[in-house]
């Protein structure tokens, strides 16, 4: 899940200002269940918008913010959103990416959330991150304990000097990574994967954007060939 | 300028080797910063400058190991993982080198949560196991990418271990790797409990490689404390922030202590490194006390 945090109002109402037709845009997956861009917070800014003078046109919640097809047909179908002279979108950036994409150039698409990061939900209410979406995963020399994303350092062969007593020295309430992998490979009997010296990372595989287009022409082309 | 390391022929000689850490100045008033060093001079085998140390920004540490090359006291210039990629960390030892500095000592380096500088991009392209190793590869006269380089580095390359660490397997896995990717010697962390490093040493020193024991000087009880809360893996046990606070003068009993664990040193280990912070000249009665 992709966990969001709301933005300052301040900045909100200021990216706002001169605006005649707000349009709020939520997300009925990810923000809805951390909270911030359901039903319920989607009430909230439509009051706290008209209690600052900034006058709301509607608004939508649809299943996944992030898919086009979806947005595009609430588009097509609601007044309210194809009228809007902005539109403010509680979901994460790729939500909004998605919104402003569908709606006319000449409006501005303003997110009124932070991503923050993408979560294993231990519970309702209770979000971790376990994987930074590198482009090359190392879980299986890592017991499935992300180096990348839970060392702060991003340290790939062992702890740093700041353990103390086993927690980490950026976040003391965290037990340090590399000492949950050291545990967890020795419990499997894998630890001499953590004794081989592991290379420097690949940046090169994470080049930004990425994309990944399952019907590319050539995929259709070698299909055809198949055929 | 050029020549080989004097830091390696003093270890390899098998005398009792010293090392102390000089800082680098907050600014470009380099003044103080020589005056540590001709008082240091002729005193140790070489002196540590310090990497942007706890991630507060500082004059460059090439930078002031080159000044030190000026007053005849050898440098270990110190490269952490923190500040730069793997384009500048290379460019950087090899800048190194073709300016006289003959050690160097790789390191993780701490995060800028702690430093002045808490909005910075924590790079971390390389942790220290991978650097110790494309420091070794640029030793062999290749970059990271094989290529051939028109001309080599031969630093007496170096890197740290944590004796005291808790738990302590892991970072004795890290040790391993450091030594398999060409560490040839290690100062450590700060040593409080002297029995426990005798131990570390029984293994460590039958390991290819020299160890300097690390000497904190404690200048205060008050500065106990705070690295105990404040200072990512180090803890000063309680017996010796005692003694501290027992004293009239807490500084002087700071050295003695530090003089103490120094003579200790000297009676099983290859070497002492010297860290004193910001108390430069204290180096000299801690070592002529032992």
């Amino acid at each position: 899940m992709i966990i969001t945090k709301p933005k300052d109002i301040k900045g909100i109402l200021e990216a706002l200002k001169g605006k005649e037709r707000v349009y709020l845009f939520g997300c009925g997956s990810c923000a809805e269940q951390c909270q911030t861009g359901g039903d319920k917070e989607l009430k909230a800014m439509e009051k706290a918008l008209r209690e600052n003078g900034v006058e709301v046109a509607g608004g939508s919640i649809v299943e996944e913010t992030c898919y086009r097809q979806l947005v595009l047909k609430e588009y097509r179908n609601v007044e309210g959103f194809r009228d809007a002279d902005a539109v403010l979108v509680l979901a994460c950036g790729a939500g909004v990416r998605t919104v402003a994409d569908v709606v006319e150039e000449d409006r501005p698409v303003i997110p009124a959330l932070d991503s923050i990061f993408l979560a294993t939900v231990e519970r309702y209410g209770r979000f971790f991150e376990g994987c930074a979406l590198c482009g090359e995963c190392v879980l299986t020399e890592t017991a499935a304990i992300c180096p990348h994303t839970e060392c702060p350092k991003g340290l790939l062969n062992g702890p740093c000097g700041g353990v103390a007593d086993g927690m980490c020295e950026v976040d003391t309430e965290n037990e340090c990574a590399w000492v949950r992998i050291y545990r967890r490979l020795k419990e499997q009997g894998r630890l001499h994967l953590m004794k081989k010296v592991s290379e420097p990372k690949d940046h090169s595989v994470g080049l930004r954007p990425r994309k990944t287009l399952l019907r590319n022409p050539a995929r259709q082309a070698d299909r055809k060939t198949k055929k | 300028m050029a020549g080989d390391s004097n830091l390696k022929h003093e270890l390899e000689s098998g005398r009792f080797t010293v090392t102390a850490e000089i800082c680098p100045p907050r600014g470009t008033d380099v003044g103080p910063f020589i005056e540590k060093a001709r008082l240091l001079k002729g005193r140790i085998a070489a002196a540590n400058v310090t990497d942007n140390q706890r991630a507060v920004m500082r004059l460059s540490s090439l930078a002031c190991s080159v000044l030190l090359l000026r007053e005849g006291v050898e440098p270990v210039f110190q490269m952490t993982c923190r500040d730069r990629n793997r384009l500048a960390i290379q460019s950087d030892v090899m800048g190194a080198w073709a300016l006289g500095v003959r050690n160097i000592l790789a390191l993780t380096g701490d995060h800028v949560a702690f430093g002045d500088h808490r909005e910075a991009k924590a790079v971390f392209d390389l942790d220290s196991v991978q650097l110790v190793k494309v420091i070794d590869t640029l030793n062999h006269g290749r970059n990271m990418k094989n290529t051939e380089l028109r001309g080599a580095t031969d630093f007496f390359l170096g890197a740290v271990v944590a004796p005291e660490a808790n738990p302590y397997e892991p970072e004795e896995i890290k040790f391993d790797k450091k030594i398999s990717a060409g560490a040839r010697f290690f100062q450590t962390q700060a040593i409080f409990d002297m029995e426990r490093f005798k131990r570390f040493f029984e293994t460590a020193g039958k390991k290819s490689v020299k160890v300097l024991g690390g000497i904190l000087l404690l200048k205060s009880a008050k500065m106990a404390n705070y690295l105990n809360t404040n200072v990512p893996g180090v803890h000063v046990p309680q017996p010796l922030i005692d003694e501290l606070e027992g004293a009239s003068d807490q500084l002087e009993k700071g050295i003695e202590i530090a003089s103490r664990q120094l003579r200790e040193l000297k009676s099983f280990c290859h070497g002492a490194h010297i860290m004193a912070i910001g108390q430069e000249e204290s180096v000299i009665k801690i070592i002529e006390g032992a």
